[in-house]
């Protein structure tokens, strides 16, 4: 079986500091991690593959230096990782990077053999869209798994496969036919520690480095900033909502004091007051 | 199993470590080195100053490439007391030649470059992967490491340990004790954000020139240690350490100790307006001469922080580490060229050699001189400092008093603190320890 995981490198939000002069993000000197979500997808994935035996390839697209987060993905245990890096990705939302990595993954596909499970991660810490996963799977009509939470049962012989899916109100259970793409669910499994013939397999490794062109990308405007629809306006912090604490001054006794403390609440709030009296009503 | 075999293990990524893999491996070697953290940087602490000389012994043109901050031109000696500071300086339009000979660093950054030419070179480089124990052959000799990824061991003709003040490899596989508290120093660092034209104006600098404060004194409360400033490009390296066994004594910790010291009004307004951007904290080998454990044996050598080498008295610590590497690493090539056993006997050549550099050189001139200062703590690092600025204080106002009277104050306020015979026994004594 030939699993894909999509894997992206994000800043370690953790560690993000802003320029205290101008108040923009520094990216330079911000460590890089795997976006959280993904290592359960990896994890899964090298799961799957640890049972069922097969390959499991990384694929990311970002700039050169997003080799080092697929060189850990390497030590972790894949068995391949192809890095996508062009800069005319450079500024691409989730179509114009599901259609890039759509095209990335098609010659992987004729490359290391067609993969029967695509992984990503449910969404990504510093996009947070979850677009790009299903994005994929509809460019390439792969049945599409979003938010797993387990995989009960994958059936090669019948190219079936039974996952769990965490949705509002309780878990589903759903079978469908192979090939699909899985977005996993954070904290389904935890990821294992590479032995140290496949670190030291890892160090050695070379990334395998498309291009746009690699890839058959002749469209040019389909990446980057050209082939992407979403524009960002501006970047901001929110403002904190202010309540401004209000001294309430009455004379009289604690009674008094209180009752001109309840009709306050209640003045701004009518629905508190509502649920109160209901509550009153039904308890008594 | 591991098939493998490598010419030599490397134990950890810092100055020294990266030295000798990248030695070895220009030189044709198969080097793993090993590295516990993230990546080669993301453990190592230092004020941070380069020595240009110990890394272009190394890589010729390292100017071209390494990210540095400043360059040196000033280096600040201040002895401090509570309100005061009494500097030498020294500066020099020299210091901005064609190649400068120190610089501001910042490890992070440094260490990641350092590590790319190591790897360059032909290293394979695992990191977040600990060197657990050294594995021993019935004999005893030194045949490989294993490591915290399973039981496995890997094998290699040498390994080189460069891990550190610690030294926690070479003591869990008995080639060492524990390191002890009188010799080992505990040192914090913050790194204060500044504009560049800030730093600049406040240290008359241009371009990229740089200023250093060494600083000693009331500030270390009476415990052995030091204090720091250094010039970064946009920020300002500031810090102090104590021997550890001074600070488990006093019960003083190392965070009061460098808040006290941002806080002397001699330093707070050079940090005026700055932004903390990191805290850090280290030990540093202070032993010197006496503290070196054993260097060498079968199958293994021992370079960098792990041997102690370092010149506290001069703050000098990376160059060390990276010529301990470098001639490790060069006595490992020759042995191998030679197809020479990595043995103890053979391995007396690093020693031999050693000897020969500023290494052993400076550290043997300076043998006396911890344990001088540790044992007068409380003269050196308290009461001289202070009747030095009293003296100058003294000297120095405008009051009426007479100079014939002055003097005399001055001769007195030395009386009165220490005996004639005691302050002459402690000059004696670091006139020796400093010969």
């Amino acid at each position: 079986m030939h699993i894909v995981v999509c894997i992206k490198q994000v800043p370690d939000s953790a560690q993000i500091r802003v320029h205290p002069v101008t108040n923009t993000i520094m990216r330079q000197g911000v460590p890089t991690i795997i976006n959280p979500y993904d290592l359960f997808a990896l994890e899964e994935a090298l799961r799957l593959r640890d049972a069922m035996g097969g390959e499991v390839t990384v694929l990311t697209m970002g700039p050169p230096t997003a080799a080092d987060s697929l060189r850990k993905a390497l030590a972790f245990g894949a068995d391949r990782a192809v890095l996508l890096t062009d800069r005319y990705f450079a500024g691409s939302d989730t179509l114009a990077t599901s259609y890039a990595l759509s095209m990335a993954l098609t010659k992987i596909a004729s490359e290391f053999g067609k993969p029967e499970i695509i992984f990503t991660g449910k969404q990504t810490i510093d996009g947070d869209t979850a677009q790009v996963g299903p994005g994929i799977a509809k460019r390439l009509d792969y049945n599409q798994l979003t938010y797993i939470s387990r995989i009960v049962e994958t059936d090669v012989a019948k190219g079936e496969i039974t996952v769990e899916r965490r949705a509002e109100g309780g878990i589903q259970l759903l079978k469908t036919k192979m090939p699909a793409l899985i977005t996993m669910l954070e904290a389904t499994n935890e990821m294992r520690r590479g032995a140290i013939e496949t670190a030291l397999k890892a160090a050695r490794a070379e990334v395998v480095t498309w291009n746009a062109e690699a890839v058959g990308i002749e469209d040019l405007t389909k990446c980057g900033l050209r082939g992407s629809p979403t524009i960002v306006k501006r970047v901001f912090a929110p403002e904190a909502r202010s309540e401004k604490a209000q001294l309430v001054e009455v004379d009289g006794d604690a009674g008094a004091k209180a009752e001109a403390l309840i009709a306050e609440i209640f003045g701004r709030a009518p629905a508190v007051e509502d649920d109160m009296r209901e509550f009153a009503a039904t308890h008594h | 199993m591991i098939e493998e075999k490598f010419d030599a293990i490397v134990v950890g990524a810092g100055p020294s470590g990266n030295a000798a893999a990248y030695t070895m491996a220009k030189e044709g070697l198969n080097v793993l080195q090993i590295e516990r953290g993230e990546y080669s940087g993301s453990k190592n602490v230092q004020g941070a100053i380069l020595y240009a000389d110990a890394l272009e012994k190394i890589i010729p043109n390292f100017r071209e490439e390494a990210p540095l901050e400043r360059h040196v031109i000033e280096q600040r000696m201040w002895s401090m007391d509570d309100k005061s500071h009494t500097g030498m300086h020294y500066r020099s339009d020299d210091f901005n030649e064609e190649k400068p000979n120190r610089y501001t660093i910042l490890r992070a950054q440094f260490d990641k470059w350092f590590s790319s030419k190591v790897r360059e070179a032909g290293a394979v480089l695992l990191c977040e992967t600990t060197v657990t124990e050294l594995v021993k052959d019935t004999q005893g000799n030194v045949i490989g490491v294993r490591t915290d990824r399973g039981n496995e061991p890997i094998l290699a003709n040498v390994v080189i340990l460069a891990e550190g003040v610690n030294g926690l490899v070479g003591q869990r596989s008995g080639l060492r004790s524990e390191i002890k508290p009188d010799t080992v120093a505990l040192a914090v660092k913050e790194m204060h954000f500044l504009p560049r034209e800030t730093v600049e104006a406040r240290f008359n600098l241009k371009g990229n020139e740089g200023v250093v404060i060494e600083a000693m004194g009331t500030i270390t409360k009476g415990m052995t240690g030091t204090g720091f400033l250094y010039t970064n490009e946009e920020s300002i390296s500031v810090g102090i350490g104590c021997i550890v066994s001074d600070m488990s004594e006093s019960g003083v910790t190392p965070y009061d100790l460098l808040e006290a010291f941002k806080e002397h009004p001699s330093i707070k307004p050079l940090l005026e307006g700055s932004e903390c951007k990191e805290y850090a904290a280290h030990l540093i080998p202070e032993g010197g001469y006496k503290a070196i454990p054993q260097l060498v044996g079968d199958g293994w050598i021992v370079v960098g922080d792990a041997g102690q080498f370092v010149n506290a008295v001069h703050r000098e610590g990376s160059n060390l580490a990276m010529t301990t590497g470098r001639i490790a690493a060069d006595t490992v090539v020759w042995l191998t060229r030679r197809k020479e056993e990595m043995s103890k006997a053979n391995f007396l050549e690093y020693e031999k050699r050693l000897e020969q550099t500023f290494v052993m050189k400076d550290l043997k001139k300076y043998k006396g001189i911890p344990a001088l200062l540790h044992s007068n703590k409380q003269n050196f690092f308290g009461l001289y400092p202070k009747l030095i600025s009293g003296a100058l204080q003294t000297w120095f106002r405008v009051d009426g008093v007479d100079k014939v009277s002055k003097e005399k104050e001055i001769f007195q306020s030395f009386r009165r603190s220490r005996t004639l015979l005691g302050m002459m026994g402690d000059a004696f004594k670091l006139v020796r320890a400093w010969r």
